[in-house]
This record gives C-alpha cells, sequence and structure tokens, in this order.
C-alpha cells in the first residue's frame, strides 16, 4: 500500500485508521506476522468494509491498484524493511485476501513463524507479531550464546572483525527481547545489564527504550518494539565473513543464534573487500540497520525540470530605468544566456508532464521576470566572498518559537508558536494588507487599472498579522511559492491553508491523526507533504481536502519533509534515523539513506536537483549524492541539533543553523568535488569519507543566546537567519 | 561514566513504597507488598514511555528545556486525559530534603491567601513577540555591535595580558571557532608558528568604519556638547566591538592628560578621566595590556601640582578625587602578585606624601588616593599622620601669612583627613572623650571626636535597618575586647546570620551563626592575620564558643616575622574548647594590608607574610577538610 491513486480516493478515509493501529496496536484483527501486518490489516478490512457495502467497483479497483502496484513476492523471508517492500508482500498476497482473511481470523499463523499466538488474546496483532519470540532455548544459556559469539568475533582477522561485530546489536536486542518476552525477567535484566555496554554508542536512544521494557505486557503498544520485530534488521556483510561466521554458528551447533540470524535479520552479502570499521559506521545508526542495496537501484530523475519560456518586455524597461538612474552601461542582453541554459534538456530530469503541474498565471509570470532580474544582481559566493547574515531575532517569544519561514522573495516571514497561532510578519516596508469585504468590493470600479491596489484595506495595514485556529503548538509553516498561502501543521493534527489576501483560514487538513511535525509546499505550489508523529508522510493538493499519496515505510515519526526542486520527489526525514526519498508520481520509496545517528531535523536539497544535505540531533551534516544514492560527505562542527539547512542560489555554500547558537557556512561546492565516485564506489556504495570538516568550515557566526531555526537565502544571495531569543 | 549511567537507567523504578503512599491517599489500604511491586514497575514503564515521548515535543519546539505542556502533550498521544492545573512555563522548582538516610525532592506548594492575590495589583502585561533584525556577518565578518557576541571575551584578553604564552594555543582555537573569517586570515598565518610559541602579532588594522567611530567618539568625549558626551561615554561603556580599538583609546587619554596637564586645561583632563571610567566599566574590555599608560595618566590627575589655571576657584579637588577612586578601582581589578600594581602605587603616593616639601594640592591628592585604596591604607598609613599632618595644617590656619591657595589646600586636606573617622570608629572602642581624642591626634583630634561620634549612630542606625546580630570586634593597642552592639548572641534568634566586622573591609557571613544558642557546635575560630605597621604581624584569634557563659574571645598572638615559620595551633581563652571538640574549625582572614603595609618595611616581611598565609589555610585544612574560607559551617 506504498501510494493510491487518484481514482481511488473514496478509499482513503477508511485507510486513516491505520496509522492508530500501528500505535495503539489493538483491536484489529491481525495478519501474517512475517510481514507488515497493519498494511495488510488495513487492506483487507477496506475489501471487507467494501464488499459489505456492495462496492464491487471499487473492490475490484483496490485489488487491481495494489496487484499492480508489486509483483507478488515468493519467499516470505526477503521482503523489505521498509514500507515499498513490506507493501509489496502484503499486496502480493493480496491474491487470494479471501482466504488470507479467514486465516487471520482464525488467529492462526504464518509460514515464517509457524509458532502459536500465545497470551494476549484481546490483542491479536501484536501477539502474533511477538510470537517468533516463543521459541525459546534455555534462558540460561543465552548468555553464554552471546559471550561466546562474541569471543569468536574478537578472534577474527581484524578484516572480518569490524563487519561481524555490527551482529552485536540487532542480536543483542533481539535475544534480550526473547528472554522478556518469555518471562524470564531476571535473566533479561542481567544480560541487559551485561553486554549493553558493548553496543555501539549511537545506539544509546534505542537501548534506553528497551531497558525500561521488562515484562511481557511492557510488549504490547511499545512501537520500538513493534519496528525492531516488524522490520529486519539489515546488515551489509561482505561474502567472505559471511561465511566464516556461518561455518562458525554451524560447527557450535548454536542455533538459538542462527535462528535469530535467519528470522529477524537480513543479511546483504556482497562479493568483494570487506569494508572497514569507519566506512560501517558513517552507514550504520539507524533503527533498522543499512538500507538494502536494492532500496537505492531505482533511477531518480534529479534534473531540473525546463524552464518555461517567458518573454521578458520588462527587461527593456529595467534597462532603461538604469539608464534613467545615470547608468547608461549597455549590458550585452541576459535574457538569451538564460534562455540557452533551460533550453537544454538535462538528461537525468524528469518529462516535463511527469506530474501534472499547474498552470503559470500572468502573476506567476511577472514574478519569474522579478526573480530573473533579481537573480542578474545575485553574489557570487565562494570561499572568497562569503555571504551577509541578517539575523532575525523574535524578542519576548519566551521559548515559543517552534517554525519559522520566509517567502522565496524574501518578504515575508511567518513564525509558528507554541500558543497555537501563526505570524506573520512583512520584513519590507510594504505592511499587510486585507482584502475589503465582499460589502465593499462592489463598490470598486472593477474596470479601473489599479484595482488590484483598490481592493486592499488600507484600514487594515499593520507589520504584523496574527492567524488564529490551531489548537496545539504550530511545528510547521510553509509559504506558497506566489505568496497568497500559507500553511501550517500542528500538534492538533490537522494542516491549515491560510490566505495571506485575507489573513483567514481557508482549509483545514485532517488526515494525520497525531502531531504533524513539519509540511512544505511544492516549488510549484499546488501540492504539499506534511509528515507526523504517524510515521505516514502524505501528498496533499490544495484543492483536495484527503490526501494523493501517503508515503508510509519509516519506522518512527517523520520529522521533517522536504519537496525536491523539480517537485517529483519528497524527500523526508524521520526519528528512525533514515532519509527516504519517495516519487510522488508513483508512491515509491526510491532511496533509503542512512547513516545518521540521532533524529533528522533538517533536510535541504541543492539548487541543482543532484544533493541533498540532512542534518540531525547529533549535530551532524551528511551530504548525499541523490543520483546514486550515496553518502558523500560528512560535515562536523556543530554541537546541538541542527534545525536549519540551506543551499546559496547558486549551490556554492551550504549555510546549517543549529541549537548551538550558531551559524556555520560550508565549502558545498569543495565538499562535493572532494569525493571521487568511481564505479566500483558507485557499485558497493562502500564510500570513503574524507575526513576534512575544518577546511570546508568556511565561517562560524555565533548569536549571543539565538538557537538558529531557520535560514534562508534572498534571491540575490543574502543570508537570512531568524531564532527566538533565549534570555536564559 | 556513560556505563554507570546506563546501568542505573535500566534498573530505576519507584519504590514500592511511594505506592502504598499513594494508594493511601486514594482511600486505598492495606495494598499487598505484590501488588505494590508490580505496580510500581508497572508504572516505572509507562513514566519512561511518556518522558520519552515528551522529549520529542521538546526537540520539535526547538527547546532545550522540557516542560509541562511538553508531557501533556505526550499523554495525549497515549490517549490519557492531560494533567490539568500543572502549567509552568518555568521550571518547577523542586525542594531537596534528606533525612534518616532518605532522599526526597519534593514540591513545596504554599499556602496562599486568596485576599493576598486579589489585593495584588495585576502583573505587568508580557510583551508581545517582536521580531529584530541585525547584522550577524557582513560580508562574511562578524560586525562587533552588541547583538553579537564580543568578538574577544573578557577572559580571554585577561589570559592573554596576563598569561601570554599560555594564551597563544586557547586563543587560536577561538580563533578558528569562534570568531571566524574576519580573524582567521591571521590566525592561520600565526598557526604555521605555533610551535615557536611566539607570540602573535596583533595587527591594529582598524576598518573605515571603526575609524569614523574612533574620530567620532573621541571628538564627542572631549568636545563641548554635554549629551553628546554622555551618548559616547554611554557608547565606551557598554559597547562589545571596542576590543580592537582599545589601544587607540589607550593612547588617546594617556596623550591627552599630557598635553592637558602642561595646559593646565581642567576640563578637558575631566573629559578624559571620565573616558577612562568609561572604558574600565565596559564589561567586554580587559584593560590590563594598557595600564602602563593609562595609570601614569591618572596618577597625574590625582598629584599633580597644578591643574588648572585658577587654582584658587576651580574644583581641581574634584577631579583628584575621581582620578583617586578610578586609581583605587584599576587597583582592585588588575593588581596581581606579579604586577603588584597596589604596593607600588601606595609607596609612590607615601613617599610625595612623606616629604615636607610637597605642596598642598599635591598633599590632598596622595591622602585621596590612599583613603580610596581601603580602610586598611587608611589605618595603617593615613591614622599614624595625623598628629604630623595637624601640626602642618595649624601652621596654615592659624599662621599669620600665608597665600589663599596654601589656606584652601589645606583645608581640603583637613577634611579629607575627617573622612578616617568612620575607620577610626572602627578600630577605637566606644566612648569617645574628646581630650583623649586631642591627645592621639593632636590638632585634628577634636573635630575627630565629632565625627567619630557621627560615623558611629550613623554606623548603629545601619545596624539596626539591616537587622542583623552583629558583632564588631574593635581593637585597642594593648588588648582586645568585644563590644556588641543590638543585643548580640544571647538573643532567641539563632538562625539569623551574623556579620563580624574585622578592622579591615572583610565581612564574614554564616547563615548558620555560631552563636551560643546553638546547642553544641564545634566552636568555631576566625584568624585574623594582619601584619601591621612594625615588623611583627599579628594573628587575632576568635573563638566563638558554644557555651553561653563565655563571650567570644580573642587573642593576639603577635608572631615575629622569621620567614616561615609555622603557625602553631592556637588555644583560645575558653581553653577547654579547642582540644575536646571533635571538629576544630578555622577559619583563616587574611587582610589585605599585609601586603601593602608591608612595603614599606622590605625585607623579610614582604616575602613572608602571604607565604605565611597560605601556609596557615593548608595546615588547618589539612586538619579539617571541610573549612572554607567562606564556608557557613
Amino acid at each position: 500500500m506504498a501510494a493510491v491513486q487518484d481514482g481511488g480516493s473514496e478509499l482513503e478515509g477508511e485507510k486513516e485508521p491505520k496509522p492508530e493501529l500501528m500505535n495503539d496496536g489493538s483491536t484489529a484483527p491481525a495478519a501474517a506476522p512475517s510481514s507488515r501486518p497493519e498494511d495488510q490489516q488495513t487492506l483487507l478490512a477496506v475489501l471487507q468494509f467494501l464488499k459489505r457495502n456492495k462496492l464491487i467497483e471499487s473492490v475490484d479497483a483496490l485489488r487491481r491498484e495494489a496487484g499492480l502496484a508489486d509483483e507478488p513476492e515468493e519467499a516470505p523471508g526477503s521482503e523489505a524493511a521498509g514500507g515499498a517492500g513490506g507493501a509489496a508482500a502484503g499486496s502480493g498476497e493480496l491474491g487470494d485476501a479471501g482466504a488470507l482473511l479467514s486465516r487471520v481470523s482464525g488467529g492462526s499463523q504464518s509460514a515464517a513463524a509457524p509458532a502459536p499466538a500465545k497470551g494476549g488474546d484481546d490483542q491479536p496483532d501484536v501477539s502474533v507479531v511477538l510470537s517468533a519470540y516463543s521459541q525459546q532455548g534455555d534462558p540460561s544459556l543465552y548468555q553464554v550464546y552471546y559471550s561466546g559469539l562474541k569471543k569468536f568475533i574478537e578472534s577474527v582477522l581484524d578484516c572480518h572483525r569490524a563487519e561481524l561485530s555490527q551482529l552485536f546489536y540487532p542480536l543483542f536486542v533481539h535475544m534480550y527481547l526473547e528472554l522478556v518476552y518469555n518471562n524470564h525477567e531476571s535473566e533479561a535484566k542481567s544480560f541487559f545489564e551485561k553486554f549493553n555496554g558493548d553496543q555501539e554508542c549511537y545506539y544509546q536512544d534505542d537501548l534506553r527504550v528497551l531497558s525500561g521494557l521488562t515484562k511481557k505486557e511492557h510488549m504490547k503498544g511499545n512501537e520500538t518494539l513493534l519496528d525492531f520485530r516488524t522490520s529486519r534488521f539489515v546488515l551489509r556483510i561482505s561474502r567472505d565473513s559471511y561465511q566464516l561466521l556461518k561455518r562458525h554458528l554451524q560447527e557450535r551447533q548454536n542455533n538459538q543464534i542462527w535462528n535469530i540470524i535467519q528470522e529477524h535479520l537480513y543479511i546483504d552479502i556482497f562479493d568483494g573487500m570487506p569494508r572497514s570499521k569507519s566506512q560501517i559506521d558513517s552507514m550504520s545508526g539507524s533503527l533498522a540497520g543499512e538500507a538494502k542495496r536494492e532500496d537505492n537501484k531505482t533511477k531518480v530523475y534529479y534534473g531540473l525540470l525546463k524552464e518555461p519560456e517567458i518573454e521578458v518586455p520588462l527587461d527593456d524597461e529595467d534597462e532603461e530605468a538604469e539608464n534613467e538612474e545615470g547608468k547608461p552601461k549597455k549590458k550585452k542582453p541576459k535574457k538569451d544566456s538564460m534562455g540557452s541554459k533551460s533550453k537544454k534538456q538535462d538528461p537525468n530530469a524528469p518529462q516535463q508532464n511527469r506530474i501534472p503541474l499547474p498552470e503559470l498565471k500572468d502573476s506567476d509570470k511577472l514574478d519569474k521576470i522579478m526573480y530573473m532580474k533579481e537573480a542578474t544582481k545575485r553574489i557570487r559566493l565562494g570561499p572568497e566572498s562569503l555571504p551577509s547574515i541578517c539575523f532575525y531575532t523574535f524578542l519576548n517569544a519566551y521559548q515559543g518559537l517552534t517554525a519559522v519561514d520566509f517567502t522565496d522573495d524574501s518578504s515575508l516571514l511567518a513564525g509558528g508558536f507554541a500558543d497555537s497561532t501563526v505570524r506573520v510578519w512583512s520584513v519590507t516596508p510594504k505592511k499587510l494588507r486585507k482584502v475589503k469585504s465582499a460589502a465593499d468590493l462592489g463598490m470598486i470600479d472593477k474596470e479601473s487599472d489599479d484595482v488590484l491596489e483598490r481592493i486592499m484595506d488600507e484600514k487594515t495595514a499593520s507589520e504584523c498579522k496574527i492567524l488564529y485556529g490551531h489548537s496545539g503548538p504550530v511545528y510547521g509553516v510553509s509559504f506558497s511559492p506566489d505568496r497568497n498561502y500559507l500553511l501550517s501543521s500542528s500538534e492538533d493534527g490537522t494542516i491549515r491553508l491560510w490566505s495571506l489576501q485575507t489573513f483567514t483560514c481557508l482549509v483545514a487538513y485532517k488526515g494525520h491523526n497525531y502531531p504533524v511535525w513539519d509540511t512544505q509546499f511544492s516549488p510549484y505550489g499546488y501540492y504539499f507533504v506534511s509528515g507526523g508523529h504517524d510515521r505516514v508522510a502524505r501528498l496533499w493538493a490544495t484543492d483536495h481536502y484527503q490526501p494523493l499519496r501517503m508515503f508510509a515505510g519509516h519506522l518512527a515519526d517523520i520529522t521533517c519533509t522536504r519537496f525536491h526542486p523539480n517537485s517529483n520527489y519528497v524527500a523526508t526525514g524521520s526519528a528512525d534515523r533514515t532519509i527516504r526519498l519517495w516519487d510522488v508520481l508513483n508512491g515509491h520509496c526510491v532511496r533509503v539513506l542512512t547513516g545518521h545517528k540521532g533524529p533528522i531535523h533538517s533536510l535541504a536539497f541543492s539548487p541543482n536537483g543532484k544533493y541533498l544535505a540532512s542534518g540531525s540531533t547529533d549535530g551532524r551534516v551528511l551530504l548525499w549524492d541523490i543520483g546514486h544514492g550515496l553518502m558523500i560527505g560528512e560535515l562536523k562542527g556543530h554541537t546541538d541539533t541542527i534545525y536549519a539547512l540551506r543551499f546559496s542560489r547558486d549551490g556554492e555554500i551550504l549555510a546549517s543553523g543549529s541549537m548551538d547558537n550558531t551559524v556555520r557556512l560550508w565549502d558545498a561546492i569543495r565538499a562535493f568535488d572532494d569525493v571521487e565516485t568511481d564505479d566500483f564506489t558507485a557499485a558497493t556504495g562502500h564510500v570513503h569519507l574524507p575526513d576534512n570538516s575544518q577546511e570546508l568550515l568556511l565561517g562560524t557566526y555565533l548569536s549571543k543566546s539565538t538557537p538558529v531555526i531557520h535560514l534562508h537565502f534572498t534571491r540575490r544571495n543574502l543570508l537570512l537567519s531568524a531564532g527566538a531569543y533565549n534570555s536564559q | 561514566m556513560a556505563e554507570e549511567r546506563r546501568q542505573k537507567q535500566c534498573s530505576v523504578v519507584l519504590p514500592s513504597e511511594s505506592m502504598k503512599a499513594m494508594a493511601e491517599s486514594m482511600g486505598v489500604g492495606q495494598l499487598q507488598e505484590d501488588s505494590c511491586v508490580a505496580l510500581s514497575e508497572e508504572v516505572s514503564y509507562r513514566i519512561k514511555e511518556i518522558a520519552q515521548d515528551a522529549l520529542k515535543f521538546m526537540h520539535h519546539g526547538k527547546r532545550r528545556k522540557l516542560t509541562t505542556s511538553d508531557i501533556d502533550y505526550a499523554l495525549k498521544l497515549k490517549n490519557v486525559e492531560p494533567l490539568y492545573g500543572f502549567q509552568s512555563q518555568d521550571f518547577i522548582p523542586f525542594r531537596f530534603a534528606s533525612g534518616g538516610g532518605r532522599e526526597l525532592h519534593f514540591y513545596e506548594e504554599k499556602e496562599v491567601d486568596l485576599s493576598d492575590i486579589i489585593s495584588t495589583p495585576l502583573p505587568r502585561v508580557p510583551l508581545d513577540v517582536s521580531l529584530k533584525a541585525h547584522w550577524l556577518s557582513i560580508d562574511g565578518v562578524q560586525p562587533s555591535i552588541p547583538e553579537n557576541p564580543p568578538p574577544a571575551t573578557k577572559e580571554q584578553q585577561k589570559a592573554e595580558s596576563t598569561e601570554p604564552l599560555k594564551a597563544v594555543k586557547p586563543g587560536q582555537e577561538e580563533d578558528g571557532s569562534i570568531q571566524g573569517k574576519g580573524q582567521s586570515g591571521t590566525s592561520a598565518e600565526v598557526k604555521g608558528k605555533e610551535k615557536l610559541r611566539m607570540k602573535p602579532r596583533s595587527t591594529h588594522e582598524l576598518s573605515v568604519e571603526q575609524q569614523l567611530y574612533y574620530k567620532e567618539i573621541t571628538e564627542a568625549c572631549v568636545g563641548s556638547c554635554e549629551a553628546k558626551r554622555a551618548e559616547a561615554l554611554q557608547s565606551i561603556a557598554t559597547d562589545p566591538g571596542l576590543y580592537q580599538m582599545l589601544p587607540r583609546f589607550s593612547t588617546f587619554i594617556s596623550e591627552g592628560v599630557r598635553v592637558n596637564v602642561v595646559q593646565n586645561n581642567l576640563a578637558l583632563l575631566i573629559y578624559l578621566m571620565r573616558m577612562m571610567k568609561a572604558l574600565m566599566d565596559n564589561p567586554t574590555l580587559y584593560l590590563e595590556k594598557y595600564l602602563h599608560e593609562l595609570l601614569p595618566a591618572v596618577v597625574t590627575c590625582i598629584v599633580s601640582k597644578q591643574l588648572c589655571l585658577r587654582p584658587d576657584v576651580d574644583n581641581h579637588w574634584a577631579l583628584r578625587d575621581f582620578a583617586a577612586r578610578l586609581m583605587a578601582q584599576s587597583c582592585k581589578t588588575f593588581s596581581t602578585t606579579t604586577n603588584n600594581i597596589q604596593s607600588r602605587i601606595t609607596k609612590t603616593f607615601t613617599k610625595s606624601w612623606l616629604d615636607d616639601k610637597t605642596q598642598w594640592t599635591t598633599r590632598y591628592g596622595c591622602i585621596a588616593g590612599l583613603s580610596e585604596l581601603g580602610p586598611d591604607v587608611i589605618k595603617t598609613l593615613i591614622i599614624p599622620r595625623l598628629t604630623v599632618e595637624g601640626v602642618r595644617i595649624k601652621a596654615v590656619m592659624e599662621g599669620p601669612v600665608v597665600s589663599n591657595i596654601d589656606k584652601i589646600g589645606a583645608d581640603h586636606v583637613q577634611s579629607l583627613l575627617l573622612h578616617c573617622a568612620s575607620v577610626i570608629a572602627k578600630i577605637r572602642p566606644a566612648p569617645d572623650v574628646v581630650d583623649q581624642y586631642r591627645t592621639d591626634y593632636g590638632y585634628l583630634g577634636q573635630m575627630l571626636c565629632s565625627h567619630v561620634v557621627k560615623a558611629r549612630t550613623q554606623a548603629a542606625l545601619q545596624a539596626q535597618t539591616v537587622n542583623r546580630t552583629t558583632l564588631t570586634i574593635t581593637q585597642p593597642r594593648p588588648s582586645l575586647s568585644v563590644s556588641q552592639s543590638g543585643g548580640v548572641g544571647s538573643s532567641g534568634g539563632s538562625r539569623t546570620p551574623s556579620i563580624i566586622k574585622v578592622p579591615s573591609s572583610l565581612t564574614l557571613m554564616s547563615t548558620r551563626p555560631a552563636t551560643p544558642t546553638q546547642p553544641s557546635p564545634p566552636a568555631t575560630k576566625y584568624i585574623v592575620m594582619a601584619t601591621s605597621a612594625g615588623a611583627a604581624s599579628t594573628q587575632q584569634v576568635i573563638t566563638l564558643s558554644s557555651s553561653q557563659s563565655s563571650s567570644p574571645v580573642t587573642s593576639t598572638v603577635t608572631s615575629v616575622s622569621t620567614p616561615l615559620q609555622p603557625l602553631v595551633k592556637l588555644e583560645s581563652g575558653g581553653g577547654a574548647v579547642a582540644g575536646s571538640r571533635p571538629m576544630q574549625k578555622y577559619i583563616v582572614v587574611s587582610l589585605p594590608s599585609s601586603s601593602s603595609s608591608s612595603l614599606e618595611h622590605k625585607g623579610g616581611a614582604t616575602a613572608t607574610s602571604p607565604i605565611a598565609i597560605e601556609t596557615t589555610v593548608k595546615s588547618e585544612r589539612s586538619e579539617s577538610p571541610a573549612t572554607h574560607t567562606h564556608s557557613p559551617h
């Protein structure tokens, strides 16, 4: 159930219970435990509902939809860690949904885990999910098994040791859960205490969750636990190392560990040199191990769309104006150079009409012209010419500022606050005005030239407007490219669309039942994306009150969402420490990027669409090559969560802003150039990252006590940053 | 350490007693132990779960502090009714209590009278959110404006000036990380030389803006418009970005004083001193590197023979006073054992004061300079000379032919000397007899006496208003007696802190006093060390013993100034107290006068006295490690 196309929009209403199921872990009948059960459950429930209501057409449509979306999968052992694969498995079995349904309602088991569901009959889904843990050995031997494996791994050759060490964490987790599930509380505790120190420090957050979990009863409804169970932990190990491990385990007859490896882990075996410790460390850290190689094989059209041809009649006027100002310099017409650039079709760009984009309005064209004009005055940035930074400090915000956005032309600034308000400021001398009331509008002469000016109510002019409507903290705000709308997402589970003409709420998009952490407009307007606590990112169009696409696959909250500059892809960062790139056209997950060691709180695409930068709570910025799906850089320097990332308009400088009160500037061009991506690394994905953060750091600018939560490059490459002054 | 913490995390569970207590508060008595244990485990798990969710809200709220609302939202996420009535924007002040081997954190809920709330005026309406823009960086260089943090922190400047070699390395690290592009050019240059441990050569190039600023400021400071000057001084005193311009300002002041003293331009001298004061007031500047220029200028303004064109009319005395205060301030701030500013300054003043040919103006300046340096200096240097000075003043005031200028000078010196009364009030015992004063202080005796009486009444008034039990220990020559004001010691309020006033600026505050009412606390000894004018150093041991009857006993031990004489443990007059108590506490107070006064008497005393103090403190600490000079008990 990766995504549902427009035709099936009436189904989506039924799908909304899904997130609830995931989080509450209750009430719905269970499905096969080996795949993502909730996906199937939901589909089945929907089918059942449709049948009951005699909506045969819809049933067929849904079946076709789901059946067409993916090929059936034969071995349940190889399904994916993430959403696309999981969905595939779900839909693959849809062929005989009725049979499956009967199996499920019978509370029986699937082929993968043939253990009967024990206990907790009121919550069958979880118990089935957990039932894999019911097969057990002698609980007292777990420590022996684990330390035996540890001894073995420590004794192998150095080149294999690093690779095999990856096994420690998933094995530790699953053995611990198995002990807990089978009510060996004290053994579980001592097991945990004995070995938790061996785990890599970046798993500490998860270990903390695990450590709280000491009883079988706790396992029901624990999200983290479900993540461990429902997704297979992915390890990437070279063939040699794997053979070594296999031989060892077979010699020792260590079935307990072998079973766990077989059932709960996915070992992605590759041919070639074993990876080094640093290579492994750079890629690991996510909740479910690394991304599988085939996850990142899909071609991504990362090129930019062709700019529409716009006649620029104003160009002459502009030059005339300049002449009047006393600058009779005759510049060569830039129109040509600009035009020729956009005429060239980028081989990596998607089809112009791959996804339907809104028609350009006259006002958009005017804006484009403005943009081009501004672009000609843009400062070329580089290590020698750093941008000026203008800092907008929110005073008296009392720790209540939660989100900020600038319009593309930097004329408006919106802030989301913890007190549920959204405030819009004009940062130019032009004040904010409302449109006159309907009665007054009727009296306006519609033929006059300045009708657009006349409709504005001069009495309402002010520098700041407050938008009331949400009932919880506003965690995300985003302006539409045409500056007519503003989106805000909130703890109350809604996304609201506000008109910046009337300063009223137009639509409340309901779909997320849990806090919505982030939302963003497409660079072409019309579409927007949102993501939140329910782990599902949704794609919306402003004129539909229900989502067009649902991107499911993350294992924890979606913390930030970004549109690709060509609007064909959406990137989401999550608390499961992965970044996923989704295809807007078909809803597939086309990239899974692992390597962060903490929840990701900021994402930025480079202006050419080729690269992605991401920042997380661990204070590191990672750079990714979207085409190859590779990590190509790591920028260390920040000491706290990075909440803001932005490339300069030409992509030469990457600016990052953090809770540590600093704005840092990085040499993006050099960061991308320093990495040599030959065919081998591209094929295996084993990048050796240069440790050159200090050389790439161009500047650090400390504010007094203001965490930086938003950054924005103006069209002339002036950097604007924003944050709330923190008096303590 | 992380290891330990993690282990702790895994095992933290609410105690079952609290379950029992909560059950009782809900009306469920006799909860079984098993149920308590099961409940506490379950509750602990749920609390952890909620806390982890609440953290998410904190992160998305872009805060570092978890608030109650975060927990409410986390509860909401779990479909649990949030806790109402626990809204708090700030931190919740948990109080800590322990006793009987148990530790408890609790939230103090005060009973508030409703009428109090109603009658109190409404709090000020909080200011609305507003937006303010400033330049964080201009072309890659962070401008030095109040909105930005100072480019070089005061600590950095201090480290640089006091320990230039040590400062090299951290300074450069700072350059790279904090100062950013602007300075990184020079720091990169220096980085290569780092191994040579060379002091970085700092370039003093000012940007055009800075040059303009400098010009404007200096012009305003010495110009004729008072409003402009106030603004300029305000800017100097508060602007965080003046670090780069400091050498210029320093030269400006020193050159300015040099020129204007010759021209007797009083107004300009005053302006320059005010500028210096503003520089000193600036919290981001550390002037120590420029003292060699600034201090001579200040000294000039204190002791110069003539500062104005008409010495009989102009009030150059005010300038001398002002400069003397400045000098005292800089002594206090910058005097270290290596530069010895205070002692050098004291020496200079004393020398010219002792000279008989010194003019009244200079004499005034010297005395003013000394008297600003604190009561100790007054006690050791000025009071002994009161008689001599009295004679001199008498000669001028009552003598036959004197110039008007001399007379004015003598008059001013006299009134200045009378300021010593407040110090005398502290060191002389209560009955103020005019005749006694006259014999002690000669010509000035009578006036001093009346001033002392005035000072005493004032002090008593103050003591009453402060409402604290105060011990005033006064020190006559042969023996020590303790005079108490305001019914000390025996009064019941044992919790009130007491101040022990020692004949210096030192005050010892203790939250729990060693007043006799305490049942049997270990006796506390205050050892007051001072080197008096003679070569012998005096130690006063004040024992505040526990028993009701024995009033604080002070004994004076005069130690000969042999170098490194170990301090013997001092038994108080109470005798039995010290030996028998398990915990004998010594609080060693060293009077700052020791270094300055010992200056005059060069030789052994100078070197020994600070060392002797050091050793005392150490030896006492080893006996009772809990003792600190400032610790209450």
